[in-house]
């Protein structure tokens, strides 16, 4: 009698750390949309830069002032949309389990995403500027796996083992510069979709 | 045995006291609306239990205005987490 009680106080105490600490209204339905966006955004990508090229072969990109613009609004348009839905996925799901989208958890989750993203945004736009274009897509791999590290420990643990993968799979691209919008497809496309997966059936969303 | 029952804190039995704590150990500090949200009880419930805590040195509050409006932030005192640190392996030990 007495052991259930305490057993009852140490899941309660568990449950009350987690939800006052970390944001745990990441769905994984906006893991499958941000996938599903990236994939498109690459397919578009290829369609106007390297047409023409080996489908998974080596590539070299052809980048003018036009295709440049093109690649910009595509880029814009695919975080634009993997943005938005992960937002949209993640408040439904914050309503089912009636947390705050927007509290001090969700501002210390952003707050450390944010840092890393944003070196790594800026470190590629100068990539591209002086022109080492081939180094864009791991980077860009890098550095959103260190930020998904950085704000794992304010929000479900996989996304630690999910940011690892990232940066892992920036590194090999980095070796294999020329295939970076194959990796860019794996770790954006793919992994966000099998995560996406995982997280459904595990949390029962 | 009776080791591990001294640390079993009569404070932390209640469960509004327990959330309070659970809460309060492992963010720096919360404001009076995030815990009764957290915890779904009524203002007067939770701020009889938060004087119970203050009485016993176990959190300290800090009162600030935001838009000119009144908001106390609680914190757990260095006295409060070891006692509810301590009370948590003692029921850990109990169970094992």
């Amino acid at each position: 009698m007495e052991n259930k009680k305490y057993l009852q106080d140490l899941e309660e105490i568990k449950d009350i750390m987690n939800r006052s600490s970390r944001f745990i209204s990441l769905s994984g339905l906006s893991g499958i949309s941000a996938g599903l966006c990236a994939m498109a955004g690459a397919y578009a990508a290829y369609h106007f830069v390297y047409t023409g090229q080996a489908y998974l072969g080596y590539r070299s990109a052809n980048l003018n002032n036009e295709t440049i613009w093109i690649l910009f609004l595509i880029a814009l348009l695919t975080l634009v949309g993997a943005v938005s839905s992960g937002i949209y996925f993640t408040s439904r799901k914050a309503r089912k389990t009636k947390q705050k989208l927007w509290d001090i958890q969700t501002k210390r989750l952003l707050a450390n995403l944010m840092i890393p993203l944003i070196t790594g945004g800026l470190l590629c736009l100068i990539l591209l500027w002086k022109g080492f274009i081939g180094f864009v897509a791991p980077f860009t791999l890098i550095f959103y796996g260190l930020a998904l590290v950085n704000a794992s420990k304010f929000t479900l643990k996989e996304i630690k083992s999910l940011g690892l993968l990232e940066v892992l799979l920036g590194l090999i691209a980095t070796v294999y510069i020329g295939y970076g919008l194959l990796f860019w497809v794996v770790g954006f496309g793919i992994m966000h979709i099998i995560y996406g997966i995982i997280m459904k059936i595990k949390y029962k969303e | 045995m009776k080791n591990i029952l001294k640390d079993i804190n009569k404070a932390f039995e209640n469960k509004i006291r327990l959330g309070i704590m659970s809460a309060l150990v492992v963010n720096d500090y919360m404001d009076f609306t995030s815990l009764k949200n957290l915890l779904d009880v009524t203002d007067g419930n939770l701020a009889s239990h938060l004087k119970y805590l203050e009485k016993k040195d176990y959190v300290q509050f800090r009162k600030e205005f935001l838009d000119r409006k009144p908001n106390t932030k609680y914190a757990a005192t260095d006295e409060g987490k070891i006692a509810f640190t301590k009370h948590i392996k003692a029921i850990e030990k109990l169970l094992q």
